[in-house]
């Protein structure tokens, strides 16, 4: 391994910046108390206090209420909450239906698969070769049986943005709750739960340099959320266990660190990946061009597969990621990839890059270089590309 | 954090052995297919009167164990009459490379795979073929082991695709599992007929889907 690495999986998961440590460090110190009801002692209710302020400072950035923000352990069970919370409390009052994309991330789609197993059917909506859904398609889905539908704001490999306004309103004009995983784009894009009819909001914090084992949901007053966990009375009775106050303390930093000035610097690096890169032979861009996550480059290469690709990157102290089914720890390709029509070919040569703080643009540039010289190298002992 | 991979197998993966085309093979096989995410080509130039392999060559499309194992493979088998080049077995090459991943097993079989159908390539093609048996529908089934199913980059007997399989006076039938306006429909049939046909009683092959 080398001593200097390049980190460009910040997709995965990114690396805590020291000012959201040192934010927190008083509360796993000092302050570390559980967060009491206001007649409790003076430590506990200081806890109390903190809580509530990063509770508000969070849903503030999404234009809601602190009332209206649930913290979690991360966006896994942040969806897993809002897809089994709604169908906990509508299955048998409204429905059993539900629906969602093709190409969601895992938290969504095996909590739909869950639900299904339990007897609720599920719409999947195919995605067009960008990777977006089609409205009339999800207008044309819902019945009056539908209770949920679930489609994220930002693809995790490929980056392609959703119409989330339009895909919120036609919700709203049909009565049918709408849950959105917002947690590779919140922050990097605007959101504002009072201009866009959602009721449901996934967010975390490890993709912000925030700290991992803590994310949130956005519940919109009034919307039907059965409990799905036992516990205490915690986070306002809907999410029980002891409050992660360090990390929500972190969460709230993390969020106030992130700014427009930031996303356009990653947002520059990921079009000039994407430019140099598609400079390389038999290269073909994943998702939408204009339509994407400002830190996301996902770029397919004919002929070699990804895990080799990675394997020859990280010699090199490069870190990036593959949808190659040899590096999954399934053995299944992407199904990102394939939903966006591509073959296996495609999801076994597809590369990804996602930028975060502490990239500098001449990452960009070596990562080019060095990914120009892996793919030749690997071409020439493919077998395949050379009639 | 350690790679799964032992130190032997990365050597082998950065500076890979007998690589390359070989223009004028006295025989070549290819195991795989892009859409399983593993292919292998294997090149042999064999001495005809000692029948002992003078050059060995290997392209690779795959993961690192893919890429390994044709590497150590070729060098097992160099210099080597075909008839021990033949008999290594996966367990060699994985021991000489110092052990593989378990879940990495499909990737480097193929490498192995490639090599044997390389030998029986240049067996079949130089008459070499000792008895000349019967096709059977166990040996049709042996070799439809080695067609992928693209779909979950499995071979069709293990992932029960083929529904019948039928010889008549040298016409091989077989019957697929799939649409046959599935997408890897042609693929998987290219794939039958090719696995199928060097058989030496084979004159035709015919691939049926059920729906």
């Amino acid at each position: 391994m080398l001593d200097q690495s390049v980190y460009l999986d910040n997709g995965a998961t990114t690396r805590l910046d020291e000012r959201v440590l040192e934010a927190m460090k008083p509360y796993l110190f000092e302050k570390y108390a559980v967060a009491t009801s206001q007649f409790g002692y003076s430590l506990g209710t200081d806890a109390r206090e903190a809580l509530e302020g990063a509770r508000a400072a969070i849903a503030g950035t999404l234009g809601a209420e602190g009332e209206e923000f649930v913290f979690t352990s991360g966006s896994t069970e942040s969806s897993n909450m809002a897809l089994k919370g709604v169908a906990m409390a509508l299955g048998e009052k409204k429905g059993r239906h539900l629906i969602t994309s093709s190409i969601e991330d895992f938290p969504v789609l095996h909590s739909v698969r869950a639900l299904e197993r339990q007897g609720f059917t599920a719409t999947r909506l195919g995605v067009d070769q960008y990777g977006r859904i089609d409205l009339d398609a999800l207008r044309a889905a819902i019945t009056p049986k539908t209770i949920l539908v679930s489609v994220q704001v930002a693809n995790q490999e490929i980056g392609t943005l959703q119409d989330i306004a339009s895909i919120a309103a036609i919700c709203h004009e049909r009565g049918v709750l709408f849950h959105t995983d917002a947690s590779h784009a919140f922050t990097r894009l605007p959101l504002d739960v009072r201009q866009v009819p959602v009721d449901l909001v996934t967010v975390t914090a490890h993709l912000i340099h925030g700290p991992k084992g803590i994310g949130g949901l956005y519940i919109r007053k009034n919307t039907p959320l059965a409990k799905w966990m036992d516990g205490g009375f915690q986070e306002f009775d809907k999410r029980p266990g002891e409050e992660n106050i360090p990390g929500a303390i972190g969460f709230a930093r993390a969020v106030e660190l992130v700014t427009p000035d930031e996303t356009a610097r990653l947002q520059a690096m990921r079009d000039r990946a994407i430019e140099r890169l598609l400079q390389i032979p038999h290269a073909e861009l994943n998702g939408h061009p204009t339509f994407r996550l400002p830190q996301n480059a996902n770029i397919s290469f004919r002929f070699v597969e990804g895990e080799s690709v990675l394997l020859h990157l990280d010699m090199r102290g490069f870190a990036v990621s593959t949808g190659s089914a040899c590096f999954s720890r399934s053995l299944e390709a992407s199904h990102v990839i394939l939903g966006i029509g591509g073959n296996h070919e495609r999801a076994h040569g597809s590369v990804r890059l996602t930028f975060g703080r502490y990239n500098h643009p001449e990452d960009v540039d070596a990562v080019a270089a060095a990914l120009t010289e892996v793919i030749a190298s690997l071409r020439v002992i493919s077998p395949l590309g050379k009639e | 954090m350690p790679l799964p991979y032992s130190e032997i197998v990365m050597e082998h993966f950065r500076h890979p052995h007998n690589v390359g085309r070989m223009e004028d093979a006295d025989a070549k096989a290819i195991e795989g297919s892009p859409a399983c995410g593993d292919m292998v080509a294997v090149y042999l130039k064999v001495d005809p009167q000692t029948l002992r392999i003078t050059d060995i060559k290997f392209e690779s499309y795959g993961c690192a164990s893919n890429i390994a194992t044709g590497s150590i493979i070729t060098e097992l088998a160099k210099g080597k009459p075909l008839e021990e080049a033949k008999q290594i077995t996966w367990k060699e090459a994985s021991d000489a490379l110092g052990g593989l991943p378990p879940i990495k097993t499909h990737c480097s079989v193929l490498a192995v795979d490639g090599l044997r159908a390389a030998i029986q390539n240049y067996e079949e093609r130089h008459g070499l073929v000792k008895e000349q048996v019967p096709t059977t529908t166990e040996e049709i089934l042996r070799r439809l082991k080695h067609v992928m199913n693209p779909v979950v980059g499995l071979d069709l007997v293990r992932t029960k695709m083929v529904h019948e399989v039928e010889i008549t006076d040298g016409t091989v039938r077989v019957v697929v599992d799939l649409p046959a306006d599935h997408q890897f429909a042609a693929t998987i049939r290219e794939g039958i007929v090719e696995k199928i046909e060097p058989l030496w009683d084979v004159k035709k092959v015919i691939v049926e889907f059920t729906e």
